[in-house]
């Protein structure tokens, strides 16, 4: 199970919790079990996020490696100008 | 020196130095062609029709009168759009770039014309009738949060908005850790402030400006001034219906964009009156049309409440942001929330954000979108209660500075991060300890920024002669050309002016994520280096076969294939221009390519010092010196790096003291053009020094790390501690204009 870090908006949408447990070995697993267990969670999940894994910023590669220790937060989705 | 282990470099030759740019010579002399250069023949002239209401019902457009017009070829209207159900982002630009059931700001588009000349088309707007039912508007932030406001939208607000809010608020943010009130009863002083900012313009050389020209076939090409070519392409794409493979787009070169050209305004315009006509139409926004109707920031108003102990240690921060982001969601009030605190290691802290909309035009991105306002407003709360302790706000900064392992208040623990490093720089220069004068003042603020990666596609090609080719598919805002050239030439092993980098259109390269983010050095060039790896693997490949031997059994140096050990036996190194001479007896022409996603860039941290001094008699303020220390990974071309950190500092300047949208009592936009709007000019400002720090990011094989967005976050907060401490007052509304410093001075 990988710890998920949620903001603290999210959490409404997440039974109140701001860290969440989820099955996950890749970025896709991790996004798609999300929303399968906190169904909340979708419309912001629809409407993009980014993930820092170990402090890294991953915005689409679905096979990005999570592993059982690693810090997972969820952002939102980064934008530049 | 930072390479990654696929790297046969051993010491940069080419990266670090500062050769010409490519594109210099022709930018001095006219020769360059921007977006408003490009022409075509039978091109017709596309002029839009604009909103005088800020909000207002339209009820009726009647274009008959203008269509019957001599050398009126197209007028067009929402009408000629097919509306986007299943998309509210590009609903919402569509709605933008040509109003539906209401004008929402006043600028807004209602409909265009292409003529035969400007003339006409300037008679024919003035023919077409609009029936307007005007309506209450709203352009401040914090009226339009309040219940009997009028309310822009029915029902867009997102499901994290709690009901009881007014109907202008779209969504809400919040991030943090710990416990405020517990901290805040730790704290020796509580400070508790609102700091307001008012929306500027990115204040691009540039004007928007495209030239489109669709056939009956349905194929079209469009040649705009853009920050992505790719984005102009899929969003008119949508718009009108068009495959993304039909539609060409090439970038034009840009004069300035700074996140202001990473959304469409004309293009989709210009591409239904051509499609309309079945001519080109060339369109080109006045400064007017610029200001009043292209994508400013938001505007913003942001309580903090801040707790210090009398040693300088910060118990607990908590601040609330509001964010305009004009007529549409989408404020970028989230990055102000997420990077308020971010270079703070704190037990306790909480931003709550809130996105609103207002009577103004649909903010666009500029440059680190949203973390310039919140930085004001932290970075000055530090800076008063520091003060207040009689502490040096260097230290304060250094006491509680994030560092690796720190948990930010978003979230995310750090790697290993110069903050630190940009503070120690700071407090050791000679600027920190030169004296200062009467009136005068000396002031510091640290920022930060996210950076990010993004959908990158580069091709590099050995041309029969030996020189090379590289093809990137982003514009060149900041120097990229120089940069990639260096890269593929250091790599290569070859002189830097044998490489010619271009910006390729949208039917010649794959997708490439628009030019912001501070993407491209990092992300582009990673692609560059990696393509010219898969070269100098194929030129070794051909080398072995010339030889006989093994292609494993052939190394790249110094611009050349060996053999790699006296095991491979002895040949004379053949170079990069003898292998590109036979390459066509070898297996034809020789090219790099990569393509990826790059993810994984790296934060970016600034420290920004600057001296002001301030006319007791007028409030003018004055900046007197500014020193930037910033972190760059590498600098690839350190002018170029030097150029993105006084950029920032000169546009964060101006941001501070003088620019700002004044709207009237009717919401309507009251200075529309650079006499009114005023942004610095070079005899405005001193040198702005810089100090390049280079802590590899680890990323990137050569240790890149974007500096182009961080520069802009410190300098609001570093002018206005310097302009507080130099009038004795604090300062907590930008722009710090003569007439507000004056009022402060006054009542101070």
């Amino acid at each position: 199970m990988v710890q998920v870090r949620l903001w603290g908006s999210l959490a409404a949408a997440a039974d109140s919790r701001t860290v969440v447990e989820i099955e996950a070995g890749t970025l896709r697993e991790m996004l798609d079990n999300l929303a399968e267990a906190y169904p909340g969670l979708r419309p912001q999940l629809d409407r993009g996020v980014s993930v820092a894994i170990d402090g890294l910023l991953y915005n689409d590669t679905w096979s990005t490696p999570i592993h059982e220790d690693s810090e997972v937060v969820l952002l939102a989705r980064l934008k530049g100008g | 020196m930072a390479l990654d282990s696929d790297s046969d470099i051993k010491q940069f030759k080419i990266v670090g130095t500062r050769p010409p740019r490519p594109d210099g010579i022709d930018k001095v002399t006219g020769r360059a062609r921007f977006g408003a250069d490009v022409t075509a023949p039978g091109m017709l002239i596309g002029l839009v029709l604009r909103s005088p209401h800020a909000h207002a019902r339209i009820l009726g457009i009647d274009t008959s009168e203008a269509e019957a017009m001599d050398g009126v070829h197209a007028v067009v209207t929402r009408a000629d759009f097919a509306e986007i159900e299943d998309d509210d982002y590009t609903a919402d630009i569509l709605d933008n770039c040509m109003a539906g059931e209401k004008a929402l700001y006043d600028g807004h588009a209602v409909a265009a014309i292409a003529a035969s000349s400007g003339a006409i088309a300037r008679k024919a707007l003035k023919r077409i009738r609009v029936e307007y039912e005007p309506l209450p508007h709203v352009t401040d932030v914090d009226a339009a949060m309040q219940p009997d406001a009028p309310v822009l939208h029915q029902e867009r607000a997102n499901e994290t908005v709690p009901p009881d809010m007014g109907g202008n608020v779209m969504a809400r943010y919040e991030f943090g850790h710990g416990d405020i009130e517990a901290g805040l009863n730790k704290a020796d002083r509580v400070l508790e402030r609102t700091y307001r900012t008012e929306a500027t313009h990115q204040g691009y050389i540039e004007p928007h400006a495209c030239l489109a020209q669709v056939g009956p076939d349905g194929q079209a090409d469009l040649w705009c001034c853009t920050q992505g070519q790719y984005m102009v392409r899929d969003t008119c794409a949508a718009m009108l219906g068009l495959k993304q493979g039909q539609l060409r787009v090439t970038a034009s070169e840009i004069g300035g964009g700074f996140g202001g050209k990473t959304t469409v305004f004309l293009e989709p315009l210009a591409l239904v009156l051509s499609r309309k006509s079945g001519r080109p139409v060339k369109m080109v926004m006045s400064r007017a049309e610029v200001l009043r109707a292209s994508g400013p920031t938001s505007s913003t108003s942001i309580d903090v409440r801040m707790g210090m102990t009398k040693d300088g240690r910060i118990t607990s921060a908590f601040a609330e942001l509001r964010y305009q982001g004009g007529a549409y969601p989408g404020s970028p009030v989230e990055f102000g929330a997420m990077s308020a605190f971010a270079p703070y290691e704190l037990e306790n802290v909480k931003t709550i954000g809130w996105d609103v909309v207002a009577n103004r035009p649909k903010q666009a991105a500029y440059r680190a979108p949203g973390a310039p306002m919140a930085a004001f407003a932290v970075e000055s709360a530090i800076d008063e209660l520091a003060r207040g302790f009689g502490l040096d706000p260097l230290d304060v900064r250094l006491k509680n500075a994030a560092r690796e392992g720190t948990r930010a208040s978003h979230g995310v623990t750090y790697m290993a991060i110069g903050l630190e490093a940009t503070v120690h720089t700071a407090k050791n220069h000679p600027h920190w300890s030169a004296p200062l004068g009467p009136n005068q003042g000396r002031g510091v603020a640290c920022g930060f920024w996210f950076n990010f990666g993004g959908n990158t596609c580069v091709s590099l090609n050995i041309t029969p002669d030996g020189t090379v080719n590289v093809l990137e598919g982003n514009p060149d805002i900041g120097g990229s050309r120089a940069s990639m050239s260096m890269m593929a030439a250091e790599e290569l092993g070859i002189p830097y002016d044998k490489v010619r980098t271009v910006i390729a259109d949208t039917a010649s390269l794959g997708l490439n994520d628009v030019t912001d983010g501070s993407r491209v050095t990092f992300a582009v060039g990673l692609a560059t280096i990696e393509a010219a790896r898969a070269a100098k693997r194929e030129m070794c490949k051909r080398a072995a076969m010339v030889w006989g031997i093994e292609e494993d059994a052939v190394m790249w140096e110094d611009g050349a294939a060996r053999p790699a050990g006296p095991n491979a036996g002895e040949y004379p190194p053949m170079s990069l221009a003898e292998i590109a001479a036979i390459a066509s007896n070898t297996g034809g022409p020789i090219a790099g390519h990569h393509e990826v996603n790059a993810e994984g860039a790296g934060v970016s941290f600034a420290t920004h010092m600057v001296d002001a001094e301030v006319d007791p008699e007028t409030g003018a303020a004055k900046i007197l010196r500014y020193t930037v220390f910033q972190d760059a990974g590498k600098a690839v071309h350190p002018d170029f790096v030097e150029g993105q950190f006084q950029g920032g500092a000169v546009q964060g300047i101006g941001w501070a003291l003088n620019e700002e949208y004044v709207y009237g009592e009717d919401g309507t936009l009251q200075n529309a053009g650079f006499l009114d709007y005023r942004v610095p000019v070079a005899s405005d400002l001193p040198m702005i020094d810089t100090v390049i720090l280079e802590i590899p990011n680890p990323g990137h094989p050569y240790g890149v790390r974007g500096v182009g967005e961080t520069s802009i976050v410190p300098p609001l907060a570093a002018v206005a501690n310097a302009i507080s401490a130099a009038a004795g007052v604090r300062m907590d509304t930008i722009p710090m204009s003569p007439p507000r410093v004056l009022l402060a001075l006054r009542s101070g």
